[in-house]
């Protein structure tokens, strides 16, 4: 394979998140339309100025980000909408990384956002994939609970985990969720309370499960030269990856496409696990978490279990890890999760974390996950982030 | 291991009566091609003709050579049980009001992961599995993992028993008892366990063998009913028909009759009467009291069966008239399917060739005896099939039929010489 060539001086600013609620009665335009909005503000640079824009929804039907482009008055020379979920934010960041390098774009806005109403997910899953619609939801209409329980199911059987070891992260979650003032869930919670909440699908509980909500995240991609324009602080992107439909031969999904090209990415960034100073996972369920350690480099493959064990999660633990409290204490707005990570990575890289803050951060590694299209998620993605 | 199925309680008739509920049943062009082979009690996945590989979930193309010649091939179904999980909540209501359910995905040896309900007697992750096909309540194909070692039946698990119209316990009528086929029907489904049997008599004053001895089955209570009179069948839907829960059709009026043979239209009014106006007047005053009944679980109404013949799929020029009479009730039948379906009745069709009784005397061997087609039909209750072909002479027009229809209209020609 042909090592690609580096991001250069291309940097992420002005990250924005529109709070999140339970539900609403809104449309995802009106939370992707805030979250341009919060960009323009946040970053004081003219509507005008703004010529790319990568988007990420699920709800945003019958439009697409074409649709959006005249619903928001916006008038770009570059345009991408990215229907990668979970991986949408770190997809976002490589084709906005190459557009504002090549001159296709000079400043380009990722966004990601969706509405929630009280009976917008069971419509979203239901016919989420064609192989979902054929031979997933017809199987007891679980959803993503069905999915993940079977890969937790199939990860502790084969590795050892227990519940507790995901309930520490849950629990390390919480913790940092508490000092964020946008987190939805802003009670403390307990191993106990964890272990014993409701069963949802076994071996998963309340608390192993995403609380689906409606938010959106956004930031800007450029070059280092027009931040410094405008004045913005930045994170440097020192290196992306990502990969879909991974290992498909697996029986069950144990890891994603991060072990096919972690090499790539650290090499790509210079930068080895060693020396992220924090990591933002893709959380809708904590066993993913545990297969981005392992895929990541963080410990070896089959061994996330000892990791947890040997570590503490919190922004001030041995390995500070979603310190914003990560989808399952903040809440998951759609594709909007796919975009939290690294909204909240570059707050942590440029001194302004909203909640628990990781000291002297230097470098951040954001991972994104997403689309259960049929027995897996499908897609996955990393960037590795730096301080200005 | 014998089938311990408990027999259906009555509904406490001051509660109210549920209203019925579906699992997903929406499915993209080419996973039809699953529910297809289901309905015939087949499972069929896709086959790559190019490089062999098997496929699922359905596909257009081939995931391994992209050659877009996919043909539906029978399975074996053997595999093993990865992973699984016991949902405690689900989206859909249908399940939600069943809950607990249990899934799994099992690695087929054929090299594809299906997603499968499982029988409560398989084991836990891992273990060695059979995945069978049925069709669910909303009439598309459901895979179910079964354990690998002896043959439980669905109705062995309270869940899936509602994917089969199992007729123990069950209140059945037969709309005609009088002949040889209706009489053999009874008897097979009072020796499957149903509790009751309402056995339809028309012109009581012809009287003929059999009837007799069929009043002495316990479960049995014969009741006038003429398919040709639309009082008799209004009179006794009002009686009964808050209580049925399976409807057999086995009035048949058959005159081998090919177009050349008689003058006149008559002997073909009699047969469409029967046949196919017989079953419009049931549908009629019967259907809705069904689908009234259909969420009434355990004792609710399931199950609607025809007594087609395999001249409804193509013309018997020897029995013309009986052929299109069948034709006219075999399309009716889908669009009764498709109007019970809501409530998730099934309907189910059987397309006999010649059977061994006086209509089709003049028939060569093979034919198929009333005791075996009333065979087929209590195996047809008892498992989950919506078509089927008992018999060599069925299976073969079957197949003739599958793959030329035109072959076979030319093949039938000759018997009119």
């Amino acid at each position: 394979m042909v090592a690609p060539a580096g991001y250069d001086d291309v940097v992420l600013a002005a990250p924005v998140t529109i709070p999140y609620v339970r539900y609403s009665i809104r449309s995802a335009h009106w939370f992707l339309g805030r979250a341009l909005g919060g960009l323009i503000a946040a970053a004081k640079i003219p509507k005008a100025r703004i010529d790319g824009l990568a988007v990420a929804s699920f709800t945003l039907a019958p439009d697409t980000a074409v649709g959006l482009t005249q619903h928001l008055g916006l008038t770009v020379r570059w345009l991408d909408h990215v229907p990668m979920g979970g991986a949408s934010g770190i997809v976002s960041i490589r084709r906005a990384a190459r557009a504002v390098q090549s001159g296709d774009a000079e400043i380009v806005a990722c966004i990601g956002g969706d509405t929630n109403h009280t009976d917008s997910f069971r419509r979203n899953t239901s016919v989420f994939s064609q192989f979902s619609q054929d031979a997933v939801y017809p199987y007891g209409s679980g959803g993503p609970n069905t999915s993940f329980a079977f890969l937790t199911a199939y990860y502790m059987r084969t590795y050892g985990a227990e519940r507790k070891d995901f309930g520490k992260l849950c629990v390390a979650q919480r913790n940092n969720a508490l000092k964020n003032p946008i987190a939805l869930f802003k009670k403390r919670l307990t191993l106990d309370q964890y272990l014993d909440a409701r069963l949802v699908a076994d071996p998963l509980r309340l608390f192993d499960c995403v609380m689906p909500c409606a938010g959106a995240e956004g930031f800007l991609v450029m070059r280092r030269a027009t931040a410094v324009e405008f004045g913005l602080r930045f994170a440097r992107l020192l290196g992306a990856i990502e990969r879909h439909n991974a290992f498909p031969d697996d029986p069950v999904q144990y890891r994603g496409g991060w072990a096919m090209d972690r090499d790539a990415l650290y090499a790509q960034a210079a930068v080895g696990p060693d020396d992220i100073d924090f990591l933002e996972t893709y959380d809708d369920y904590p066993v993913i978490n545990v297969l981005q350690f392992e895929g990541l480099g963080f410990c070896k493959e089959g061994e996330g279990t000892a990791f947890i064990r040997a570590n503490t999660f919190e922004a001030d633990g041995s390995f500070p890890f979603n310190t914003s409290g990560g989808q399952l204490s903040v809440g998951q707005a759609g594709a909007a999760g796919g975009h939290l990570g690294i909204t909240e990575a570059i707050r942590q890289l440029t001194g302004e974390a909203k909640g628990a803050c990781v000291a002297n951060a230097r470098h951040g590694l954001v991972s994104g996950f997403g689309m259960i299209n049929y027995d897996r998620g499908v897609c996955s993605g990393a960037a590795v982030l730096a301080a200005a | 291991m014998p089938r311990a199925a408990k027999i259906p309680i009555r509904k406490n008739p001051i509660l109210r009566t549920r209203q019925p509920t579906l699992p997903p049943a929406s499915r993209s062009r080419v996973a039809l091609g699953l529910t297809a082979a289901a309905a015939r009690g087949r499972f069929e996945l896709q086959v790559c003709r190019d490089c062999g590989a098997v496929q699922y979930p359905p596909r257009e193309v081939c995931r391994d050579c992209l050659s877009h010649r996919l043909a539906w091939r029978q399975q074996d179904g053997r595999g093993e049980l990865v992973t699984e999980t016991t949902l405690r909540s689900a989206q859909e209501l249908y399940f939600r009001e069943r809950l607990p359910w249990r899934v799994g995905i099992v690695r087929l040896n054929a090299g594809v992961n299906v997603i499968a309900h499982l029988h409560e007697r398989v084991g836990t992750a891992p273990c060695r599995v059979r995945v069978e096909v049925a069709l669910d309540r909303a009439g598309q194909a459901a895979l179910i993992a079964v354990p690998e070692q002896g043959r439980p039946h669905l109705s062995d698990d309270p869940r899936l028993r509602e994917m089969t119209c199992d007729p123990r316990g069950r209140k059945i009528l037969v709309t005609d008892g009088k002949s040889v086929v209706g009489q053999a029907i009874v008897r097979a489904l009072a020796a499957a366990g149903a509790e009751v049997i309402w056995i339809g008599e028309a012109e009581p004053w012809k009287k003929v063998a059999g009837l007799e001895a069929l009043r002495e089955l316990p479960p049995a209570t014969v009741v006038p009913l003429d398919v040709t009179d639309g009082k008799s069948v209004r009179e006794l839907a009002g009686e009964i028909g808050a209580k049925v829960d399976i409807l057999i059709n086995t009035a048949d009026h058959h005159s081998a009759f090919s177009i050349a043979s008689r003058r006149g239209v008559e002997t073909a009014q009699s047969e469409m009467d029967v046949n196919y106006l017989g079953l419009l007047r049931l549908a009629q005053e019967f259907a809705p009291l069904l689908k009234a009944r259909a969420a009434d679980e355990p004792a609710n109404a399931i199950a609607w069966v025809n007594l087609l013949s395999i001249f409804a799929l193509a013309n018997y020029p020897p029995h013309g008239t009986y052929s299109a009479s069948k034709a006219a009730a075999y399309s009716l039948s889908q669009a009764l399917r498709a109007e019970l379906r809501p409530a998730g009745v099934c309907v189910i069709n059987l397309f006999p060739g010649p059977v061994d009784d006086e209509w089709d005397q003049l028939e060569m061997p093979p034919k198929l005896s009333p005791v075996s087609l009333a065979s087929a039909v209590a195996e047809a209750l008892k498992g989950s099939v919506e078509d089927v072909y008992p018999g060599d002479v069925a299976q073969d027009w079957l197949a003739r039929h599958l793959d030329n229809p035109k072959a076979l209209e030319r093949e039938l020609e000759e018997g009119a010489r």
